[in-house]
């Protein structure tokens, strides 16, 4: 049984009735999509801005309801987008550290919230979980009386981490939660967090746009490009061999040591634009393998073999 | 709190508010205790005395009532009306404004549009049309004055709530089991608190003007009560022939609001966590320089920082952001600056052209040499002409350098117009030309665009283009990627590559990332703690890093293609830069560290163009 199994889950924001006329048909923040975590599996979640990836997160721990689609976390259905039932299956670690702590609560009362609310947990009891998830964070426990302001920036994610730790998830959604840290930092937080999954037996989905960090600790990975999934693929092999021409861009974008420096895109190529999206396949506008059946159909996630599935109608060979 | 009330007593005026009013308040305070007549007992012989006359130190009214007795009992009570008043609107109102910018939507609507339709009347009209429906008397007044303010409390609450319910916190509150009502009394509250105190602080005196108003109609305190609005209104009919009856209630109603506008400034201004940081105290218009030491010799490097020293003075504290930097770029060279936040890169960039903020900026030593002239220290017109014209910016986020409202043709115009006098039509072709140097596709027409209507590739782009406006002979690139997506930053990259080589421009590129240094630097510098150290041609310094920090820095950031693996991380923080240990500032974190790397400063040697800060370099250099 998958950990997580998303079905057709979508999400349109609607825009503004004119006075006049019929309403415009909203916003496609997510088309369509659906895939599944394994137990104990890291899956990768890539994409560019506004390709959709944190209206993704939101809707999978309730803080958005999805327009259609379902999520199912271990088998049991989630229909309902109330946060405090998610709470205790799936929990978030936000991009900004600082901001995701309340600026006038003290440490320990940010982390009993969950305890209190979620789990209903006694004084005594609260306080040695609290000292055992502080434990596996590498935390002191004399912080707990702290202030937000009065941490670093890789202390704050740390606390963050364990209070996501605190409500007993079965799966961490981690949106981009190393990209505001510096490098030497966000190399002991990636370590860290690898080091709980495998502690507490986690499921995550790490949502970025840093190739490098996802394909470092990823089992598979999923590259959304507009509000849809574009490829999906082992994280060894779908940068070294992808089928879609959008992630062979993103991948020969990445500067890499040693290699030399490309414009890997024709200049002026334009980004779709949401408000007016393209008929076809949202990538051909900037796409060098585009035909005419790209730009009138848009393409299915089809098998390419290997573990791995693109949306192309005319997909790279090896 | 003591920091709070030093910074409120630094503020003469407000300091001045607070003592008239404390003086206030404890006359009115002790009043039954004071040997005063009864305020209400007439004496019809005794109308109108004159101040100082026996008995009656201020005079008495037209009905021979002693004057100093009313004024302080009916300051009481307008004192109390006005306070009990904002107390009602601050909490009704910030109620109101808090349940509308939390749930949004259809709640925020009905909600926000009932109180706009509340101030569509005229405050003294709406006040009179509650009080003539209640009837006269005080306690109606209290409420007509509570309820026309109410709308204030709940439009400014309102606009800070809706900005704190975005923020992630609140998220993470919904996502730890919180319902609506803890998240408002828990998490929004203390926040929304602050702006409460400092609205309540600006309105009360205008609370007990109005009720002074009204009682002043007769529609307030009711004969023989005494308020000073009443006070005044019934001193009305003597104005000409007795003013003392007027000036002396007047007077007081004077000092009582003067004092609390003061006051309160005082305190908005005290705890407005913008001004506590110093951003409203406006800054010299270059980097303030308290050179000490010797000033270095001239070089014939086109742009060279010598020895550079800039410090941030925050009160007691010296943060040294940069100790002793040495740079230099020749034409058409790329020079990277590599560290992480806090490393002294960016303060070092904008040293060059005194554009670190001042106070609390100070350069305190060494030199910036453009063509051998040294800028530092130089007046501020020579420093001005050169500014965007001979050293060009670049910063990070191009969306806040760029001014909103105006079209980017206009900005890009008005760069090159402050530096060379060309006509308008003839700076707007310049313009159109220099989009089409950063390859912005339709630049006749994106010339037109405001800085919103483009995406953040295409901002930067623009950003690009005002830096290359007037050719300048060295650019400074702040992060200049790093808030774009990467296959945006592909195409910025290559094009900063393609106009150093086609115009021999010199840049000076500041990143974290080492993969884009790789590709675009000739020479790299790497900063920890305000220093370098270790500096010479990229792929020396890629391939054989000699420090330890440099070595294990690279090892952490992953790579393309690696596969998935244990990252090497460095243990620890970098050092707060106001409290630098003796020695290497990396020897706390370093495997290698010996005694002596603590002991004294460790200079930055090797041959040239290596050189390496370190007793026990990986490599020899």
């Amino acid at each position: 049984m998958p950990a997580l199994k998303v079905e057709n889950l979508a999400k349109t924001f609607p825009l503004k009735k004119p006075l006049f006329g019929p309403a415009p048909p909203g916003v496609r923040a997510v088309r369509p999509m659906s895939f599944k975590v394994e137990t104990g599996e890291t899956l990768g979640v890539v994409g560019e801005s506004g390709c959709g990836k944190s209206t993704l997160a939101r809707m999978l721990v309730g803080l958005l309801e999805p327009s259609e689609g379902r999520i199912e976390i271990e088998g049991r259905a989630l229909d309902n987008a109330d946060p405090a039932e998610f709470g205790k299956l799936i929990q978030y670690v936000f991009q900004d550290p600082q901001s995701s702590l309340n600026p006038r609560k003290t440490i320990r009362q940010v982390m009993e919230a969950p305890l209190k609310r979620l789990h209903g947990l006694g004084r005594t009891k609260r306080d040695s979980r609290i000292s055992e998830i502080f434990a596996s964070v590498n935390l002191r426990e004399e912080f707990l009386d702290r202030y937000p302001h009065e941490f670093s920036g890789g202390q704050a994610q740390r606390i963050g981490i364990a209070r996501a730790l605190a409500a007993s998830p079965r799966i961490i959604i981690l949106d981009e939660p190393v990209s505001a840290l510096d490098v030497s930092v966000q190399a002991q937080v990636l370590n860290l967090l690898a080091g709980l999954k495998a502690q507490f037996g986690l499921t995550y989905l790490f949502i970025t746009h840093d190739l490098a960090v996802v394909e470092a600790v990823s089992d598979r990975i999923v590259v959304l490009y507009f509000g849809a999934v574009v490829e999906i693929g082992r994280a060894e092999s779908i940068f070294a061999n992808p089928r879609h021409p959008y992630t062979k861009l993103l991948a020969d974008s990445a500067p890499v040591v040693g290699r030399p420096l490309t414009a890997p895109e024709q200049r002026g190529s334009e980004l779709p634009d949401p408000l007016n999206p393209p008929p076809g396949c949202a990538f051909a506008g900037r796409c060098p393998r585009a035909t005419d059946l790209c730009r009138a159909q848009v393409p299915e996630l089809k098998d390419m073999g290997e573990d791995q599935l693109a949306a192309c109608h005319h997909p790279l060979q090896d | 709190m003591r920091a709070f009330l030093k910074l409120l007593f630094r503020n003469g005026l407000a300091a001045m508010g607070a003592v008239v009013l404390a003086a206030i308040l404890i006359l009115v305070l002790i009043t039954p205790l004071l040997p005063l007549q009864n305020p209400d007992s007439t004496a019809t012989a005794d109308r109108f005395q004159k101040p100082f006359s026996e008995g009656h130190p201020l005079g008495t009214d037209h009905l021979g009532r002693d004057l100093l007795s009313r004024l302080l009992h009916g300051t009481r009570l307008s004192l109390a009306v006005g306070i009990a008043a904002a107390l009602i609107a601050a909490t009704i109102g910030s109620a109101i404004g808090i349940i509308a910018g939390y749930f949004g939507g259809r709640t925020d609507n009905i909600i926000m549009r009932g109180v706009d339709m509340l101030m569509a009347f005229p405050y003294i009209l709406l006040a009179l049309a509650i009080v003539a429906a209640l009837g006269p008397g005080l306690m109606n007044a209290l409420i007509a004055v509570a309820a026309v303010n109410v709308p204030f409390f709940a439009r400014n609450i309102r606009g800070i709530t809706v900005g704190l319910a975005g923020r992630e916190f609140i998220d993470a509150a919904r996502l730890a089991g919180m319902g609506h009502t803890r998240i408002i009394l828990t998490e929004l509250l203390p926040n929304v608190l602050p702006v409460i105190i400092i609205a309540m602080s600006t309105t009360v005196g205008w609370m007990i003007l109005e009720t002074a108003g009204l009682s002043f109609l007769g529609l307030g305190s009711q004969p023989p009560q005494a308020d000073l609005g009443s006070m005044l209104g019934e001193a009305r009919s003597a104005l000409i022939s007795h003013p003392h009856t007027s000036v002396v209630p007047g007077i007081m109603i004077f000092l009582i609001v003067m004092s609390i506008n003061l006051l309160g400034d005082g305190v908005r201004d005290a705890l407005d966590p913008r001004l506590r940081s110093g951003a409203l105290s406006r800054a010299s218009a270059t980097t303030l320089v308290d050179r000490k030491s010797d000033i270095p010799a001239a070089t014939d490097d086109l742009l060279a920082i010598q020895e550079l020293e800039t410090q941030f003075h925050v009160g007691k504290r010296n943060y040294r952001a940069v100790g002793g930097v040495s740079l230099a770029v020749k034409p058409g060279e790329c020079l990277g600056v590599i560290g992480e936040s806090g490393s002294g890169k960016s303060v070092t960039a904008l040293s060059v052209m005194g554009l670190v903020a001042s106070p609390p900026g100070v350069i305190t030593g060494g030199a910036v040499r453009f063509q051998g002239e040294d800028l530092i220290g130089t007046p501020y017109e020579t420093l001005r002409q050169k500014r965007g014209d001979r050293v060009a910016y670049i910063f990070q986020d191009p969306l806040s350098t760029m001014h909103p409202l105006y079209r980017v043709g206009q900005q890009l115009a008005e760069a090159i117009r402050s530096h060379h006098r060309i006509s308008k039509v003839d700076a707007r072709a310049r313009a159109i030309q220099l989009l089409k140097d950063v390859r912005i596709p339709n630049a006749e027409s994106r010339v037109d665009n405001f800085p919103h209507e483009m995406s953040g590739g295409m901002r930067q782009r623009v950003g690009i283009a005002m830096a290359l406006a007037n050719e300048p002979e060295v650019i400074i690139a702040d992060e200049p990627t790093t808030a774009l997506d990467v296959t945006v930053q592909a195409q910025i990259l290559s094009l900063l590559d393609d106009l150093r080589r086609d115009r021999g421009l010199a840049i000076i590129f500041i990143t974290h990332d080492f993969g884009v240094v790789a590709q675009l630097c000739d020479r790299v510098a790497v900063m920890y703690a305000g220093r370098i150290v270790e500096e010479g041609p990229t792929q020396a310094v890629l391939g054989a890093p000699a420090h330890p920090y440099t070595k294990r820095l690279i090892a952490c950031v992953p790579e393309l293609g690696g596969g998935r693996r244990e990252l090497a991380a460095i243990p620890g923080l970098p050092p707060v830069v106001d409290d630098l240990p003796p020695g290497c500032a990396f020897a706390t974190r370093c495997d290698k560290a010996q005694e002596a790397c603590q002991a004294g400063d460790v200079a930055l040697k090797g041959a040239a163009p290596r050189a390496v800060r370190c007793l026990y370099p990986e490599e020899a250099v």
